[in-house]
């Protein structure tokens, strides 16, 4: 009887329908669930006026236009996140590993630390960098470096910010990258950097070093016209 | 590179700034840009439908038609737009897919009609979205499989035509799989199917009991015993056809080891054994129970009766693949059973003259019971007994009657779920092998470029090979990236072969310092690679073309999977040979002194006079390569053969 049943039943269910069974319904209340969360988390922003930012940044209309539609396209919400910043560079540099350096750059992107950059600070930044003046530049840079804003760069910082940036490398290198390489680098920057040889790096100190290498000096003017 | 990259390169290079500082060498110059238009909409008229859309969008994927400068081919001046004549319908997906990054399935459509569309445009089948992916590939499925069931209708009229000289062992075991293909197999198959019904009919005969010759109290017999000789004489033959079968099969199987291990010659073995042992077993008591027990295996032969019955054997696959569900089962059902046959027991444990002698004993009557077959041999007699017993029976038909239809309807479904699940799991592996080639195409393009001498001076701008000339704005600007991370860290980026070479390099005990043992050194690696042993430089070539997947227009469609699908070679990098020698770039780097030697096979033409070994073309197919040979910065040491570059 029971055989019967079965192939009657069997006979009813098609092969496309999922069958209606507990486990089926358990998923559904599962899966409902994990929408909901989702709607409270999306969350749409819109940003200013063009004018405001046409006047805030350093930025023609057009090449804002060009620069939101692409920041839109990508995340239709209006804001990015870290994850998505590192997703990106791990796309622009697919040898190593870009996630150190994307976390830091992202902390750099957003100013008011809300954990999410949305396109007004997103251009302010790409302003800064593309078309403003040296100092600004340098400014921008001293605060990448400094990981937590204390006003002063120390080895460690700069270990951690130098370490990232070997890691972009990724394995395959030529000459094939040692483990002190990273320290190397950082004392080398710091017998530069620090002037009065205490240990950190002030403001101060940066600007004025960076000032005297020409190397620096000519290399900032190279990403102006990436627009 | 993956969909809208492209919109973020100026965040990527504009972040580079925080690389400055800390670069120790001058980083080198931006590529210079064309005069920008600006975004522009562009016009494409499909069969007379017209799309616009930013000329950014379709720049988003340049290994395609609307992203390289294929479509060019296809302008029209006279009207200013791109003119394709194709299905306009289909077209609105592919565009679709440059604005949203998602390729979508049209459900209405033909698949074969969007495959042909998509292989027109350029795009691979695997960046169909998650969506529509799997409806896209069951319809395929479908379709391929229909093709294939017509086709094979076709054929197995005629029936395949063997190769003219196949050896007597392959018509063999042709003969063998399909019966239909000559009247000698076809009548092999009906003997043999007779003869297995012919031993399973006398094995079941000689049991059954013949009136005996006239005895004082006419005893019944079996016939078995009645007539010994001729059920013998059946068994000998039938045996002997079996195992002159099995032999044949043996001799003509393509893989021994595999027919030895398949299931129907196992079934085929167990059947003609017993006879076998049979013959040597003395006819003793002592073993003549055995013996008997021997002769229940001769009822195996019916299941040689699947070889001639597809049912059989989808029954037997059934089966297998429903296992678990099975096994679940049985262990529910042990389960209820021990817990009632325990109460029972107990239950009855009082009254004397009882069957429930013992909790197995009682087993007997929970599965009588709850399959609710009563045969009434055991039966409780205290109320207790009784109230237990109904309850039994009752949870008998849930216990059996629910997971039976579940495990019918589990098995369809499991079974079709399992064969998506391999298909989800091969696709998953199909899908990080393109995203492995995506991004192995990326560095491969850097290294690539680098190879061309990309990195040469801009200055010398004819000279400059068309490979580098040809690359897209967005390219430049990637690789001037790449460039400048690789001067701010004074290390370059090489791919698996070289840093393994230079691995072992180091390890043999050479310290890259001064410049003479450099050059030493470099001859080390250099000279194994390429002059001393050209064969090998040329075979250690191949192997380093061969494992470099083919860059730019190619690296996209380059999968294992798509093989032939669409072997577009890569344009920029097929002239490719450097008109100079790639001069050496100063380094400031301090004290370091590198050697990259890249080797490669030459592609024709040969343009430089100091280009050795011309080699036959012979790389690999759509990976071409050059071979390098560039002036060393330091003292040549072989100069008619190889010059390894410095850089």
């Amino acid at each position: 009887m029971g055989a019967v049943m079965g192939t009657f039943s069997s006979l009813q269910t098609k092969q496309r329908r999922p069958s209606k069974d507990i486990a089926w319904w358990y998923y559904q209340y599962q899966r409902d669930k994990i929408e909901d969360e989702l709607e409270m988390t999306m969350v749409c922003h819109r940003p200013e006026g063009l004018e405001q930012l046409e006047a805030q940044t350093n930025f023609t209309k057009r090449e804002l236009q060009v620069l939101y539609r692409g920041f839109k396209n990508e995340c239709p919400s209006g804001v990015v996140n870290e994850e998505t910043f590192k997703q990106i560079y791990a796309q622009f540099f697919p040898h190593g590993d870009a996630s150190m350096y994307a976390h830091y750059l992202f902390h750099a992107f957003d100013i008011t630390q809300t954990g999410s950059v949305k396109f007004e600070d997103f251009v302010t930044a790409l302003s800064i960098l593309l078309r403003g003046t040296v100092h600004e530049k340098l400014r921008w840079t001293f605060n990448l470096y400094d990981i937590n804003k204390d006003g002063y760069i120390n080895k460690e910082e700069m270990m951690d910010i130098v370490k990232a940036i070997y890691d972009m490398m990724g394995k395959y290198t030529y000459p094939v990258l040692k483990e002190d390489t990273p320290r190397q680098h950082v004392d080398v920057f710091f017998q530069k950097m620090d002037k009065n040889k205490d240990g950190i790096v002030t403001l101060d100190e940066f600007l004025e070093s960076c000032q005297e290498d020409d190397n620096i000096m000519r290399s900032l003017q190279l990403f102006q016209n990436v627009m | 590179m993956a969909a809208g990259v492209a919109t973020w390169l100026p965040f990527a290079r504009a972040a580079a700034v925080g690389w400055l500082p800390l670069a120790q060498q001058p980083l080198p110059p931006a590529p210079g840009v064309k005069a920008s238009r600006g975004d522009e909409v562009l016009v494409v008229n499909v069969s007379g439908r017209r799309f616009e859309t930013w000329k950014n969008t379709l720049d988003r994927y340049p290994d395609t038609l609307l992203g390289s400068s294929e479509k060019e081919f296809f302008y029209d001046a006279d009207s200013g737009e791109y003119f394709f004549d194709r299905d306009p319908d289909m077209f609105r997906h592919v565009l679709n897919f440059y604005r949203t990054g998602r390729l979508h399935c049209p459900r209405q459509e033909c698949i074969q009609a969007f495959d042909e569309e998509l292989a027109f445009y350029g795009l691979v089948p695997e960046l169909v979205g998650d969506c529509c992916l799997e409806e896209y590939r069951d319809r395929k499925k479908e379709n391929a499989e229909r093709l294939a069931e017509d086709e094979e209708a076709e054929q197995a009229g005629d029936g395949p035509a063997l190769p003219a000289g196949s050896s007597l062992r392959q018509r063999l075991w042709r003969a063998f799989e399909n019966p239909h293909t000559s009247t000698a197999a076809l009548v092999f198959y009906y003997v043999t199917g007779f003869f297995i019904a012919v031993s399973v009919i006398a094995n079941v005969v000689e049991t059954i009991p013949c009136r005996g010759p006239a005895r004082r109290p006419p005893r019944e017999q079996p016939c078995g015993d009645r007539f010994p000789l001729a059920f013998f004489c059946m068994d000998t033959a039938c045996v002997l056809i079996f195992t002159g079968e099995y032999l044949l099969r043996l001799f003509a199987a393509p893989s021994r080891c595999r027919f030895l291990r398949s299931v129907m010659s196992l079934i085929d073995v167990v059947a003609i054994l017993p006879y076998y042992i049979g013959l040597f077993v003395p006819k003793n008591e002592d073993v003549s129970g055995a013996f008997v027990t021997l002769r229940v295996f001769r009822v195996f032969r019916i299941f040689k009766f699947s070889r001639h019955s597809q049912g059989l054997r989808i029954l037997g696959y059934t089966l297998k693949s429903c296992a678990s569900e099975l096994g679940f089962l049985l262990f529910s059902l042990t389960m209820a059973i021990i817990i009632f046959a325990t109460v029972m027991f107990y239950a009855e444990k009082g009254t004397n003259k009882t069957n429930f002698t013992s909790i197995p004993a009682a087993f007997w009557y929970t599965i009588v019971t709850m399959t609710t077959l009563g045969y009434g041999d055991m039966v409780p007699s205290t109320i207790a007994g009784k109230i237990f017993g109904s309850i039994c029976s009752l949870s008998g038909v849930l216990v059996i009657a629910l997971p039976v239809p579940v495990i019918v309807s589990n098995f369809s479904r499991i079974y079709h779920q399992n064969q998506r699940a391999d298909k989800r799991r091969a696709q998953q592996k199909v899908r990080l092998a393109r995203i492995r080639l995506a991004k192995s195409g990326t560095t491969n393009a850097f290294l690539q470029y680098k190879q061309n001498g990309g990195l040469e001076d801009s200055s010398s701008g004819e000279e400059q090979a068309l490979c580098v000339r040809n690359r897209s704005a967005f390219e430049q600007q990637h690789h001037h990236l790449l460039h400048c991370l690789e001067k701010t860290t004074c290390h370059e980026f090489t791919d698996e072969l070289t840093f393994s070479e230079a691995l072992g390099a180091v390890s043999l005990g050479g310290r890259t310092s001064r410049s003479t043992s450099v050059s030493s050194q470099a001859v080390g690696p250099g000279s194994l690679l390429s002059s001393c042993c050209p064969r090998r430089a040329k075979r250690r070539a191949i192997r380093l073309a061969n494992s470099t997947a083919s860059v730019s227009r190619g690296s996209m469609q380059e999968l294992d999977t798509l093989a032939g699908l669409r072997r577009s070679p890569a344009p920029q990098s097929r002239s490719s040979l450097n008109a100079k020698p790639h001069d050496s770039l100063d380094l400031n780097c301090d004290s370091r002194d590198f050697v990259a030697a890249i080797i490669s096979i030459p592609t024709p033409p040969a343009n430089t006079p100091d280009e050795s070994q011309p080699s036959s073309p012979g790389g690999g197919g759509g990976a071409s390569s050059t071979l390098r040979n560039s002036s060393l910065g330091t003292p040549c040491l072989l100069p008619e053969t190889v010059k390894i570059s410095s850089l």
